[in-house]
């Protein structure tokens, strides 16, 4: 259960070695969270990563795989009872090039990074809505929120994932569980190995950090950078044709 | 679906409410729980998540409110869910009073036995479960059962927090008065150690005590108080000209409403300080006759004051420390100062012996509560140090002001938890009873 003072105990992170999801877990560890549930591809039989004093477990997850997420989610809670957060933090990025010549690898990413949400957001929504209490921390991206057409295949992904936990938190609104949507930016990492820095970047850690805050204020929207909604709100209505020639 | 919360205000969770009119109603209720669980609920006066259950059902004892006085031995038999201001305008002109007060007279009988709660007479009359004769308790199975100071299971219900099912009926003995007034003695002290040293010398004079510590004062003078102690006043003791009307009228009632909404951070260490400068001067040091209601409840006379602390609420800290342990209690106090922690109303009690409930929180020591807003930067971090302070010195926090402790911390703390576990297990070996509070300290 969440206290008073917004401090949590169990975590589940899906796509469990995503480094943004991992920062977000280590600092929820620190400020007092006991229980993890480490959720990713071929996750069971490795050992558990050393999380502060928290019990870690893990639980084989596929986002590609949405007939098995019921019961990644019925696990989740058998290993450490209410869900107080659930970050599904999985995704793939690949390249536009890439996806512009095979569209079989274009819909499979886009099934792991929409329809994986849908269904693994649907279920954990089952959960939250039952215990009555729990935050669901989406992790979609400034990528989504105007396509551009340097990455429209994860972009629209995006899009589509932005709306979709939009509203899933409209529909648990009453419920005591709540959605909490992220925004990052380029965030230097793992998955942009080798891209060249974007404006406004930041790392996993400023991400977990604005994600901490964001959970303690009950937001709604975090942007990483904060600068970026501000940013956004003027992109969002540039001309079309100026938005076309955007070089990546 | 509806939302509640504790006192504080803080963390509300969605139940389904149902306010059963009978202790038969109760125990269909129980019968039917849901699988999310039952918790009892009184008058939602503990502060944190003691009397809320997330998703589950939350019974509404306060419909429950049947009562009888045994006029020769002062014996009252009193349905759960009857507050002690009910009970005590009955009581009061028939010359009885409640044998334990807390600070406010809006709790009900259920909830006063399930936090064991105490009062000013602490140290000369330990705390609620003491007084206790018998408890009507609807378990696990929906069975109505009868329990002595003989059963295992009275004493985990007595502090239990209500974990070991819904309580209808309470038995207790209370005390005789002649008055409805107090006889009152007010001293101030110059810093924390005069304060204890008095307590310590001539708390036994009285049957009632407290101190209330101005925590805003720094260097030589922190930790001075206002110590306010008194006895039920006797006929001979009302001043002559009261002494016509009737010596047991009481009329207590709140005068003041606070407003519905207040600013997140009207209380700040400026607002704070002028109120307890103010407090600490306006207690003039001297003897006189006060009602019960201004002397045991001062703040029931601005009704809803929690509401002064903003929409992000506010937490109570409330820890004990063992006799010895003064040094922790130093230690806390001149932190607290240090840092400027903004708190309304600090108070100080010295413990007599406790009850044997598993999970009481009285024991022979000193005991400070103080309210603090929730919204305070490092709060979690400091309340967190203050708890390794106090489990090292062997004290403990109360459960029932408790909305934000940590479960290793509350085990360290009650040395007791594994004995009453086992009791608890036995008579609801499905864990029907749950609260947040249960869940949040792995009870
Ligand atoms: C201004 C103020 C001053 C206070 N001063 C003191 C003080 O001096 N000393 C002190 O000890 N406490 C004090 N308290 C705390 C208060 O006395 C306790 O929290 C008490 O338990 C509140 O009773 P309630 O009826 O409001 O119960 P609730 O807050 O509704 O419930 C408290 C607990 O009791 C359980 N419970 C309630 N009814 C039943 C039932 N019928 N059967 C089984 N379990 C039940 C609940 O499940 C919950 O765990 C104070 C509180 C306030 C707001
Ligand atoms: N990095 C950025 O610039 C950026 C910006 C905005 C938003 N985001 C979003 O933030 C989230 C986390 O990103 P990150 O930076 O932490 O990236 P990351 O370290 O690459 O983590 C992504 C994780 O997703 C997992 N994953 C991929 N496909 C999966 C599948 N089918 N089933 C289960 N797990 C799968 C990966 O698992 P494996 O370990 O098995 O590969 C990987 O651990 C993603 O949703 C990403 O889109 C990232």
């Amino acid at each position: 259960m969440k206290n008073a003072l917004g401090t949590v105990d169990a975590v589940l992170l899906l796509g469990g070695r995503s480094e943004i999801g991992l920062a977000i877990v280590e600092r929820l560890v620190r400020d007092g969270a006991r229980r993890v549930v480490l959720a990713s591809r071929d996750a069971t039989g490795g050992e558990p990563p050393v999380i502060g004093e928290a019990e870690v477990h893990l639980l084989d997850f596929d986002a590609s795989r949405p007939e098995t997420h019921g019961e990644v989610i019925d696990a989740a809670v058998k290993l450490v009872g209410d869900l107080d957060v659930v970050i599904p933090a999985f995704g793939v990025l690949g390249s536009q090039a890439v996806y512009d010549a095979d569209p079989v690898a274009a819909a499979e990413a886009v099934a792991v990074n929409y329809g994986g949400h849908v269904s693994i957001g649907l279920h954990a929504a089952r959960r939250l809505r039952e215990q009555g209490h729990g935050t669901i921390v989406v992790l979609s991206s400034v990528a989504g929120v105007r396509v551009r057409r340097a990455n429209f295949v994860y972009g629209s992904a995006k899009a589509g994932l932005d709306g979709f936990a939009q509203g899933l938190g409209d529909a648990l609104h009453g419920s005591g569980a709540r959605v909490m949507v992220v925004r990052p930016g380029f965030v230097i990492g793992r998955m942009t190995e080798g891209m060249t820095l974007a404006p406004l970047s930041s790392t996993p850690g400023q991400v977990a950090d604005a994600v901490i805050a964001g959970l303690r204020s009950d937001a709604e929207i975090v942007w990483v950078p904060g600068l970026l909604k501000l940013m956004f709100a003027v992109m969002r209505v540039l001309p079309r044709a100026i938005w076309r020639k955007m070089p990546r | 679906m509806t939302f509640l919360t504790g006192w504080g205000r803080t963390a509300p969770t969605p139940a389904r409410l149902a306010r059963p009119r009978s202790a038969e109603e109760v125990a269909e209720l129980v019968r039917r729980a849901p699988g999310r669980g039952v918790a009892a609920r009184g008058l939602g006066r503990s502060y944190g998540d003691a009397a809320q259950n997330a998703g589950g059902l939350v019974v509404d004892c306060t419909a429950l409110i049947s009562w009888s006085l045994d006029e020769t031995t002062g014996l009252v038999t009193a349905a759960a869910g009857l507050s002690l201001h009910d009970l005590m305008a009955a009581l009061v002109p028939r010359g009885w009073f409640v044998p334990v007060t807390p600070g406010t007279r809006h709790v009900t009988v259920g909830g006063a036995v399930a936090a064991d709660v105490h009062g000013k007479n602490h140290h000369v009359d330990s705390s609620f479960g003491a007084h206790l004769t018998s408890l009507t308790l609807v378990t696990a199975g929906g069975e109505s059962r009868v329990l002595t100071p003989a059963d295992d299971l009275f004493w985990a219900t007595v502090g239990g927090m209500g974990l070991t099912g819904v309580i209808t009926e309470a038995v207790f003995r209370c005390i005789p008065i002649e008055t409805s007034r107090v006889r009152v003695d007010v001293e101030r002290t110059r810093d924390l150690d005069h304060t204890l040293e008095t307590m310590t010398a001539t708390d036994d004079r009285y049957r009632y005590t407290v101190a209330w510590i101005d925590l805003l004062a720094r260097g030589g003078r922190m930790g001075r108080s206002v110590l306010t102690r008194g006895d039920h006043a006797s006929r001979e003791d009302l001043p002559r000209g009261a002494r016509g009307g009737d010596p047991l009228a009481f009329t207590p009632g709140s005068l003041l409403k606070a407003p519905p909404w207040a600013p997140n951070g009207l209380l700040n260490p400026v607002t704070v300080r002028a109120f307890n400068e103010a407090w600490y001067l306006k207690s003039r040091p001297g003897s006189f006759v006060q009602g019960l209601g201004p002397f045991f409840h001062p703040l029931d006379f601005v009704e809803g004051w929690n509401r002064v602390y903003g929409s992000r609420g506010f937490v109570q800290y409330q820890f004990l420390v063992p006799f010895g342990e003064e040094a922790t209690l130093r230690r806390i106090v001149s932190r607290l100062s240090a840092e400027n922690v903004v708190s309304f109303l600090t108070v100080l009690k010295r413990f007599g012996p406790g009850t044997p409930g598993m999970l009481s929180f009285p024991a022979p020591g000193w005991t400070l509560a103080l309210d603090i807003p929730a919204g305070r930067r490092g709060l979690a971090e400091l309340l967190r140090t203050f708890d390794d302070w106090v489990a090292e010195a062997g004290g403990r926090i109360y459960l029932a002001k408790d909305s934000r402790m940590a479960a290793g911390t509350m085990a360290a703390m009650y040395p007791r938890l594994a004995e009453w576990r086992k009791i608890r297990d036995e008579a609801d070996p499905d864990g029907v009873f749950r609260t947040d509070l249960a869940r949040r300290l792995s009870l």
